[in-house]
C-alpha cells in the first residue's frame, strides 16, 4: 500500500530546510515511509502532495466512530486477518434488536432485559453496547420514531434499521445528536439515504443483494463524497453471510481493495430465525470471522458469559498479557480467619486457580500481587514472583486485614518456602500442588 | 465495476483420515481452504461432531445431559443413546475414571467398559484416556489391542508417552493415533515428527493441538490453529497437515460460568442454558479456527453445531 521513501521524496520541496527536524528531505522521506513521522510535519509540502500521500498511506480499512460520550465506539481500522500477525484493534460490538413488528409488551420486556447483563471481567465492562431498532414493513414515521425514542431511553447507542429516507430523517431528527448508525442504504435508495446520513452527520450502513451489488453501491456512495460507512454483509443464509464477511474483510486487508475497507454489520437474529442456540453458535462464528457489529435477538447471561470471554481473548493484544488487579479476593465466603492462598496476576492463571478454589468450597482469601502478568514459573524466573515481592505484599496489604497466618503457595515455587518463612515470621507456609486441577483434592484433605 | 473476487488457492491440503470400520465410517480433513471457506474451493469433508460419554456413567453430568440418558442403566445403554443423538457422527468414550488422582480404576476394569461400549455401537469410536501420562501409557495400548479391526481414534499420545501409545495404536494394532500437544505450533509439529519417525503412517494421525474454554486463554487456541492451518495450506508443511480434533466438552462443563448453581448466581439464569451456550460457542469458535472435529456432550449442542456445519457446507 504505502509509498516508499523515494516516491515520497519526489513529492517533497527538496529544500533541505531542516524545519521538520531531519537533516535532509531524503532523510525525512525515509522516516515517513517507515511511519516514524507524518507527512504534515513538513511545512512546505503542497496540499496536493499531502492529499496524494495521505490517500496512498491511508490504512486499507477505515476506522469508523459511532455514538457519543460513553457510548462512542470505534469500529474497523484492522490491519491483519489473523490475530497472531499483529493484533486486532477494534473489538466486536453487540446489538439487541427491537422491531416495530413487536407489540409494546415485548418491547418493554426486552428493554428491561438489556441492562440486566452488565458486569466486569478482567477490567472490562461487559454489556450490550448497542440497540438495533428495525423498521418493519408497513410502519410509518410516527410509529418508528416512537419506538426509536423509547429505545433511546436506555442510553445505548442505536442502530436505525430503516430503508425509507423520509422515515430515517424523522427518526434522526429525534436522536441524530447521539450519532446512531443509519443502516438502510441499498442499490435503489443510496443517494437519498446518503444525503440523510450526511446531513445528520451519522454513519451509513450499506447492504446489497450480493457482493457485486454491495461493491457497486459502496463505490457510488463514495463518489457522492460519503466515506462514513458500515457494510451490512448479512446475506440470504448463513453460508452466504459467512462468505460475504470473510471476502469483504479479505479484499480490504489482503488485496488492498479500499471500496470494501469498512467495518461490517452481521444480523445473526435474522439468520438464526428464533433458534437461540443457533444464534449462540453464529455469534461465536462471526466474532471469530469478521463481524464488527453483531445484531442479536437477545443477550442473556447464557450468551454473554461465553461470548464476552471469547471476545476478550480474541481481541487481546498478543504483546500485552491480560492481568488481574492486585488485591485480596475472598472466595467461598472467606473472611479474616480464612486461609490465604497466593498465585500470580496472569489472567489465565487467576481464572483457572480461582475456578478450582471455588469448586473446593473451602472459604479462603486469594491474594494476587503484581507479577508482571506472567505465569507462575515465568514470573518466578523473571524475579517478579519472589519471596521478597510476596512477603512485601503480605506485610503491607494482607496482615492489616487478615488474621489467619497460613499461606498456601503454588507447588511450582516450592523453593520459596524457606525464604518466605524467614521473611514472614509467624506465618505457616504451605506448599500447594503443582497443578490447579489438584487444588480441590488438596484443600479438602488439608 | 463489479467486485474483483480473488480466490485464495493453496497448494497444500490437509490429510483425509478415516475413523471407524465397515460401512459406518467418518472422514475428517482433506480440505485445501481455511475452515468453511467453501467459496475458495469445494469442501471435501465437512467437520464432524462426536458425542462424549464417560466410564463414570452419568455421574457428575449436568442435569440437562442426564435427562437425555434417562433410563440408561448400563454403559451399553448410554453408548447406544449417544450414537443415536441427532447430529452425532461418532461416539467418544472418555476413560476419566482411570486418573490415579481421581477414581483410579484399574486398567482391566476400564477395558471391560471399552469392550461393552464397542460391542454396543457400530459407529466410529474415539477413546480418550484419563490424561495422566503414565496411566495412559499403560491403558491406551490395551484399548488399541482389544479394539483391533475397529479403526478407532486413540486420544491421545503426548510428548511424554508417544512411544508407548503411538507404537501400539499406530503400528501394532493399526488404529488412528491422536497426538496431543499444548497450544503451540512447534510442539504439535515436533510430536508429529517423532511419531512418524516411529514408523506411524502420517495419514493415520489426528492432532489435538490443545483446547480451552472461551474466555480462558482461548487466544492461544485461535492463534495455534490459525498458524497450523496457514502452514499446512500455505507452506505445504506435511508435518502439520493432520486433521485437528478438539475435545470441547471436557473444557467447558467445568468452568464457573457453566456450572455455578442458580442458587449461587441467581442473576445468571438457567444453568442448563449457560452450559449449553458455553459448549456451543466454544465449539463454533474451534471450528472457525480450524478443528475438523469437535467432541461435545449436550444433545442441544450436538444438534446445533451439526446444523451450523451443514448450513455452512
Amino acid at each position: 500500500m504505502g509509498l516508499n521513501g523515494i516516491q515520497i521524496f519526489k513529492l517533497t520541496p527538496k529544500k533541505n530546510c531542516k524545519e521538520c527536524g531531519c537533516p535532509t528531505c531524503m532523510a525525512f522521506s525515509m522516516k515517513v515511509a517507515q511511519g516514524a513521522l507524518k507527512i504534515e510535519q513538513c511545512p512546505h509540502m503542497s496540499d496536493d502532495a499531502i492529499a496524494q500521500l495521505s490517500e496512498a498511506t491511508a490504512p486499507p480499512m477505515k476506522t469508523i466512530k459511532i455514538g457519543t460520550g460513553d457510548g462512542e465506539f470505534t469500529l474497523g481500522g484492522e490491519t491483519v486477518l489473523f490475530r497472531h500477525e499483529k493484533t486486532f484493534v477494534s473489538k466486536t460490538r453487540y446489538a439487541v434488536t427491537l422491531c416495530t413488528c413487536m407489540d409494546d409488551a415485548a418491547v418493554d420486556a426486552k428493554l428491561a432485559e438489556i441492562p440486566k447483563v452488565d458486569y466486569e471481567r478482567i477490567g472490562e465492562r461487559m454489556y450490550t453496547e448497542l440497540v438495533y431498532v428495525n423498521c418493519g414493513e408497513g410502519a410509518d414515521a410516527a410509529v418508528y420514531t416512537a419506538l426509536v425514542k423509547k429505545a433511546a431511553t436506555l442510553g445505548r447507542t442505536l442502530i436505525l434499521g430503516v430503508t425509507d429516507p423520509e422515515i430515517a430523517k424523522a427518526a434522526l431528527a429525534e436522536v441524530g445528536a447521539s450519532k446512531p448508525v443509519l443502516n438502510g442504504a441499498n442499490a435503489s435508495n443510496y443517494a437519498e439515504m446518503s444525503a440523510v446520513a450526511t446531513a445528520a452527520g451519522v454513519v451509513l450502513g450499506v447492504s446489497g443483494a450480493d457482493l457485486n451489488e454491495l461493491y457497486d453501491t459502496v463505490a457510488a456512495i463514495e463518489k457522492l463524497g460519503n466515506k462514513n460507512l458500515i457494510l451490512d454483509v448479512t446475506g440470504a443464509d448463513v453460508k452466504a453471510t459467512f462468505a460475504n464477511a470473510v471476502q469483504v474483510r479479505r479484499a480490504s486487508l489482503k488485496d488492498q481493495d479500499r471500496t470494501f475497507g469498512y467495518p461490517s454489520i452481521i444480523n445473526v437474529a435474522k439468520l438464526a430465525k428464533g433458534d437461540a442456540h443457533m444464534q449462540a453458535a453464529l455469534t461465536s462464528l462471526f466474532t471469530m470471522k469478521y463481524g464488527s457489529i453483531i445484531v442479536m435477538e437477545q443477550m442473556t447471561y447464557a450468551e454473554a458469559l461465553p461470548v464476552y470471554g471469547l471476545r476478550q481473548n480474541v481481541f487481546t493484544d498478543p504483546q500485552k498479557p491480560m492481568k488481574v488487579e492486585p488485591g485480596i479476593y475472598p472466595l467461598n465466603g472467606g473472611d479474616e480467619n480464612s486461609l490465604v492462598v497466593t498465585t500470580v496476576d496472569f489472567a489465565l492463571t487467576y481464572f483457572v486457580v480461582s475456578g478450582e478454589l471455588e469448586r473446593s468450597g473451602v472459604p479462603l482469601n486469594l491474594v494476587i500481587n503484581d507479577a508482571g502478568g506472567l505465569s507462575v514459573l515465568t514470573s518466578w524466573a523473571a524475579g517478579k514472583f519472589s519471596s521478597g515481592s510476596i512477603a512485601k505484599f503480605i506485610t503491607e496489604n494482607v496482615e492489616p486485614k487478615i488474621k489467619c497466618r497460613k499461606l498456601l503457595i503454588p507447588g511450582k515455587v516450592a523453593v520459596l518456602k524457606g525464604d518466605l518463612e524467614a521473611k514472614l515470621p509467624g506465618w505457616e507456609i504451605i506448599v500447594g500442588p503443582r497443578e490447579a486441577v489438584q487444588l480441590v483434592k488438596f484443600l479438602k484433605e488439608m | 465495476m463489479p467486485f474483483n473476487q480473488k480466490l485464495q488457492k493453496f497448494t497444500g491440503k490437509t490429510n483425509t483420515v478415516e475413523i471407524g470400520s465397515g460401512d459406518k465410517t467418518v472422514k475428517i480433513g482433506g480440505n485445501s481452504t481455511y475452515p468453511f471457506y467453501s467459496f475458495d474451493a469445494p469442501t471435501e469433508n465437512t467437520a464432524k461432531v462426536g458425542v462424549e460419554i464417560s466410564d463414570m456413567g452419568l455421574e457428575g453430568l449436568a442435569d440437562g445431559i442426564k435427562a437425555y440418558y434417562e433410563g440408561c442403566t448400563t454403559m451399553a445403554d448410554i453408548a447406544k443413546k449417544a450414537a443415536a443423538m441427532e447430529g452425532a457422527d461418532f461416539v467418544a468414550l472418555l476413560l476419566e475414571g482411570g486418573d490415579p488422582n481421581g477414581e483410579d480404576k484399574s486398567v482391566d476394569e476400564l477395558i471391560a467398559i471399552v469392550k461393552e461400549v464397542a460391542d454396543a455401537v457400530d459407529c466410529p469410536l474415539v477413546v480418550e484416556g484419563c490424561k495422566n501420562v503414565e496411566k495412559d501409557a499403560e491403558l491406551l495400548p490395551k484399548v488399541a489391542d482389544v479394539l483391533q479391526g475397529r479403526n478407532v481414534l486413540i486420544l491421545a499420545e503426548k510428548e511424554e508417552n508417544y512411544k508407548a501409545i503411538g507404537a501400539a495404536a499406530g503400528l501394532a494394532y493399526n488404529q488412528v493415533v491422536g497426538a496431543e500437544s499444548a497450544v503451540d505450533i512447534n510442539l504439535a509439529n515436533q510430536l508429529n515428527v517423532v511419531t512418524t519417525q516411529l514408523g506411524v503412517n502420517a495419514q493415520k494421525i489426528v492432532m489435538n493441538v490443545g483446547s480451552a474454554c472461551a474466555g480462558y486463554g482461548y487466544e492461544y487456541v485461535v492463534s495455534t490453529m490459525d498458524r497450523i492451518k496457514g502452514a499446512a495450506l500455505g507452506q505445504n508443511d506435511n508435518m502439520l497437515q493432520m486433521p485437528i480434533i478438539t475435545p470441547v466438552a471436557s473444557e467447558t462443563w467445568g468452568v464457573k460460568e457453566a456450572s455455578a448453581s442458580e442458587a449461587d448466581m441467581p442473576e445468571w439464569g438457567s444453568v442448563d442454558e449457560r452450559g449449553i451456550d458455553m459448549e456451543i460457542m466454544t465449539a463454533a469458535a474451534d471450528l472457525a479456527a480450524g478443528s475438523d472435529a469437535v467432541i461435545l456432550r449436550h444433545p442441544a449442542s450436538v444438534k446445533t453445531i451439526s446444523e451450523m456445519i451443514k448450513a455452512l457446507a
